[in-house]
C-alpha cells in the first residue's frame, strides 16, 4: 500500500484510496493499544513536536500517545508559555523548533491554511490537528473509522450533521471524506451557522433537525459555543437548544439502530441531552478511543518505513 | 531642453488624434505637433512602431509616506510609478501623521518636489484622523495642493458626516473619492464571501459590504449635486448601482483595478497572503460583471489601489497579513494583455480611461491629452513587448504581488513627466 504523501494537510486532496489505507492501516494498530505494554519500536528515533496555538485535550494527548506507543519522541509546544507572546513570528517559531531536529511537525491553529503556509517553508512532515474553521483531518478520520466500525462500511449511509457548520472544520472534513466514500450527507442548524451555499457541496442542507433526522443512520452533533450567540448567529441558547438540541424523542426519529457522534468537547444538555450522550447509542468515547489507532496510522504512514523521496 | 518624439503612433483621445506624428516638447509643455518636425541638434527620440499616448494617471495609490517609509517612500513609489507607465499619482491619506492638515500635504509635495520622478497628487482626508467625525479644513487643504478627499479604508460610517462632506465639497469643486464598505458587514472577513470561503472556511466580507455604501453614496450624490468617486468597484451589484446612478442626474465616477478584474476568490485556496486584499477578489460572475461594464463604457477609469507592505509583514499567517496588493508596477501591462490585446477594450478607449478621464476627474486642465501648451507628460508603449512580472526587479520597496511570473504582452517602453525621460 504505497502512500505517497508528505504532509497531512486536509481531506479535500486526499485521494479516496489514501483515505482507505489510513482506515486499514488504524485497524492494525487499535491492538497495540490493549496490549500489557503498548508499544511498538517502528519510530523510535523520531522527534515529533506537538505544535498547539490554540487549547485542546483530546487531539493534542490523542497526538501525543500515538507518537510514544509507536516509541516516537514527542514534545509539547505550549502557546501560552512560548515566544510567540513575546511577539515572535510563527515563522520564526516553527524555524526554531525546526531546527532542533524535528521530523513531523502537529500544527493546531486558530487560522485557516497555517499547515499549509508552514509547509512551504519547512521541511518536516506536516500534519494538520485544525486550522480555524478549515479542516481537521485526523478527526475526519477517526470518525470514518468509528463509524466503519459500527456499521461496516461508509457507503450509502445517511449521515446528518448538526449545528454550526459553518465555523466547524470537523464539519467539512467530514463532508469531504464521507462524500468521497459515498456517504449521503445533510446538515442541520441555524441559517446564519449554515449557508445555503454549502448545497454546492453536494450535501443537502435542511432547517428543521425532525425532518432530517428521519432515516438517519448516524448522527453527528457539533459543539455549539455560546460567543456565537454574542454575534447573534442565533438569539439564545435556550432557543438553539428547543430547535436543535438532540433529545431521546428526535433521536427516535432516526433509524432503530442510528448512532450518535460528538467530536467534543460537549456542551450537557445544550446541543444533546445527557442522558443520550451516556447513552449505549453513543459512541463518543469510541471515537476518542479510536483516534489514537488513526493517528498512529497517519504518523506510521507519513513519517514509517524507508525514506521517500517525496515533494507533495 | 527640447525633445523630439519622431514617427510614433500619436492617440489622444483628448482630440480623437490616432495617427503617426512627430511631438517637440521644450521646457516641460508641448510645442509642435506635425507629421514632419526637422530635429536641428534636438535630442531626437524614435517612436516607430511605438505607441504615444498622453501620460497615465493613478487616481489611487499608497505611497506610506511620512511614517510608513519600511514600505515605500515617495521616492521609490515615483520611480515604480515610472517604471509602470505612470506620470501623475495620487496618493491616499493614510499616512502617519494622517493628511488631514496642510502641514502634511505640504511635506508630501515638498518630499514629492525634491524625490519623485513622477506627479505626486495628495488626496486629503474628508475627516480629521480619518475618525469619520469631523470634516477637514477641506479649502485650506485644497490651497496646499489637495486635488481630492478620501477617506479611503476608513469609509465614512455616518451618512450625515458623509453628507455635510459632500455639500462642502461643492463649494471646491473636488471630488470625494469612497472605499464602499460597510465595516459592519464586513466585519473580520479577509476574503470574498462566497464558495470558496465557505470552503476554506476562512471568515468572509459579503458583496452587501460594498453594495450597501454604493447605494448610499448614490443617493447623497443625487441630493448634494457633489462629485462622487467610487474607488476600487469589485461587485456585480455595485455595477448595477453605479448603471442605475449614470442614467441619473448625477457626477458619479467609478474606478476598477486590475486586481478585481484579472483574478478571483478561487485564487485564495493558495493561501497566499499576497492576494489579501481590500475589497477582496471576487467571484468569476463579478469578474464577467466588471468586465462588461467595462466594454460597456460604465465604469470611468482605471486605478492601481498600490498598497505595498514589506515581505515581512507579508510572510505570516493569512489573519494577521496586511490588506493589500503592490501595483504600480504591473497595471499598465496587465491591462494591455488581458483588455487591449484580446481585443476587449479598443486602445483609444483604454488610453481614455487611464489618462483623460482621470485628468478630467481630478480637475488637471494641462494633463491627460497632447495639445500644444499641454504639459510633456507622456507614457510611450509597445504592444508587443513580453515581459515577465518579476517581483525581484520591482522599483517599489515592497513585493507584495499575487502576479509574479506572469507572462504579459504589452508594456511601457518609456515615460516622460514634464518633458523629462523618467523611466526608458
Amino acid at each position: 500500500m504505497p502512500f505517497d504523501h508528505k504532509h497531512l494537510l486536509g481531506i479535500e486532496f486526499l485521494p479516496k484510496k489514501d483515505i482507505l489505507t489510513i482506515l486499514d492501516t488504524a485497524e492494525s494498530f487499535v491492538e497495540i493499544s490493549t496490549r500489557e505494554v503498548k508499544k511498538v519500536p517502528i519510530l523510535r528515533g523520531k522527534t515529533i513536536i506537538n505544535l498547539f496555538f490554540e487549547p485542546s485535550t483530546r487531539t493534542r494527548s490523542s497526538f501525543e500517545l500515538a507518537a510514544k506507543r509507536l516509541s516516537a519522541d514527542i514534545i509539547n509546544f505550549n502557546r501560552q508559555f512560548s515566544s510567540v507572546v513575546k511577539g515572535e513570528t510563527l515563522k520564526d517559531t516553527v524555524l526554531n523548533l525546526e531546527s532542533m531536529q524535528s521530523d513531523a511537525l502537529i500544527i493546531r491553529h486558530n487560522c485557516p491554511g497555517v499547515p499549509h503556509y508552514i509547509s512551504t517553508f519547512c521541511r518536516s512532515h506536516v500534519i494538520n490537528a485544525g486550522d480555524g474553521a478549515h479542516e481537521h483531518p485526523t478527526q475526519a478520520l477517526l470518525d470514518a473509522f468509528t463509524i466503519r466500525q459500527q456499521k461496516k462500511k461508509l457507503e450509502g449511509l445517511k449521515i446528518l450533521i448538526v449545528g454550526d457548520i459553518l465555523h466547524s472544520r470537523v464539519a467539512r472534513s467530514n463532508i469531504f471524506l464521507l462524500s468521497k466514500m459515498g456517504a449521503e450527507i445533510a446538515c442541520v442548524g441555524p441559517p446564519a451557522l449554515l449557508p445555503e451555499e454549502f448545497k454546492e457541496f453536494g450535501i443537502a442542507c435542511d432547517y428543521d433537525l425532525d425532518r432530517a433526522i428521519q432515516g438517519a443512520d448516524v448522527i453527528m452533533m457539533l459543539r455549539i459555543q455560546s460567543e456565537r450567540q454574542q454575534k447573534n448567529l442565533f438569539p439564545s441558547l435556550r432557543e438553539y437548544k428547543d430547535i436543535f438540541s438532540l433529545t431521546p424523542k428526535r433521536f427516535r426519529r432516526a433509524k432503530r439502530n442510528a448512532i450518535i457522534m460528538h467530536p467534543g468537547p460537549i456542551n450537557r444538555g445544550v446541543e444533546i441531552s445527557a442522558d443520550l450522550a451516556d447513552s449505549a447509542k453513543s459512541v463518543i468515547l469510541r471515537q476518542v478511543e479510536n483516534g489514537i489507532a488513526v493517528r498512529m496510522a497517519v504518523l506510521y504512514l507519513l513519517l514509517g518505513g524507508k525514506e521517500r523521496e517525496t515533494t507533495d | 531642453m527640447r525633445l523630439l518624439i519622431k514617427n510614433g503612433r500619436v492617440i489622444d483621445p483628448a482630440s480623437h488624434v490616432d495617427e503617426t506624428l512627430d511631438i517637440l516638447i521644450d521646457r516641460g509643455k508641448i510645442t509642435e505637433i506635425k507629421p514632419k518636425i526637422e530635429g536641428d541638434g534636438t535630442k531626437i527620440i524614435d517612436a516607430s512602431r511605438l505607441v504615444v499616448a498622453p501620460g497615465f494617471i493613478d487616481m489611487h495609490a499608497h505611497l506610506r509616506e511620512p511614517g510608513q517609509e519600511e514600505k515605500e517612500t515617495i521616492k521609490t513609489g515615483s520611480l515604480a510609478a515610472a517604471k509602470g507607465g505612470f506620470t501623475s499619482i495620487a496618493c491616499m491619506p493614510n499616512t502617519a501623521p494622517v493628511n488631514d492638515s496642510r502641514g502634511v500635504t505640504e511635506l508630501i509635495i515638498s518630499e514629492a518636489k525634491r524625490n519623485a520622478v513622477v506627479n505626486i497628487l495628495p488626496i486629503a482626508a474628508v475627516t480629521r484622523g480619518l475618525r469619520g467625525e469631523e470634516i477637514t479644513d477641506m479649502a485650506d487643504l485644497r490651497d496646499a495642493g489637495a486635488i481630492a478627499f478620501s477617506d479611503d479604508g476608513h469609509p465614512i460610517e455616518n451618512s450625515l458626516v458623509m453628507r455635510r462632506a459632500l455639500e462642502y465639497s461643492r463649494l471646491l469643486d473636488v471630488p470625494i473619492i469612497d472605499h464602499c464598505e460597510d465595516r459592519n458587514l464586513s466585519a473580520e472577513g479577509i476574503m470574498h464571501e462566497g464558495k470558496t470561503s465557505l470552503k476554506l472556511g476562512i471568515k468572509a466580507i459579503p458583496a452587501s459590504s460594498e453594495e450597501i455604501l454604493v447605494a448610499r453614496d448614490i443617493i447623497l450624490a443625487k441630493e448634494t449635486r457633489a462629485k462622487v468617486h467610487i474607488a476600487h468597484l469589485s461587485v456585480k451589484g455595485a455595477v448595477d448601482l453605479l448603471k442605475f446612478a449614470k442614467q441619473q442626474d448625477t457626477k458619479i465616477t467609478a474606478e476598477i483595478t486590475p486586481h478585481h478584474l484579472f483574478l478571483t476568490d478561487a485564487s485564495l485556496e493558495s493561501f497566499d497572503t499576497n492576494l489579501k486584499v481590500n475589497p477582496p477578489l471576487r467571484s468569476e460572475q463579478d469578474v464577467e460583471a466588471l468586465i462588461d461594464a467595462i466594454r460597456e463604457g460604465w465604469i470611468d477609469t482605471f486605478a492601481t489601489d498600490h498598497a505595498p507592505h514589506t515581505p515581512d509583514e507579508k510572510d505570516v499567517e493569512l489573519d494577521k497579513a496586511p490588506f493589500g496588493i503592490n501595483g504600480l508596477e504591473t497595471a499598465v501591462p496587465l491591462l494591455l494583455d488581458k483588455l487591449v490585446n484580446k481585443n476587449i477594450l479598443p486602445l483609444d478607449k483604454f488610453i481614455a480611461m487611464i489618462s483623460t478621464i482621470p485628468a478630467k476627474i481630478l480637475g488637471l486642465k494641462n494633463k491627460g491629452k497632447i495639445s500644444v501648451g499641454a504639459d510633456a507628460d507622456l507614457t510611450i508603449l509597445k504592444l508587443q513587448k513580453e515581459v515577465i512580472i518579476d517581483t525581484s526587479r520591482f522599483l517599489s520597496k515592497s513585493r507584495n504581488s499575487p502576479f509574479h511570473g506572469w507572462k504579459l504582452k504589452g508594456a511601457p517602453v518609456m515615460t516622460i513627466v514634464g518633458g523629462k525621460i523618467v523611466y526608458s
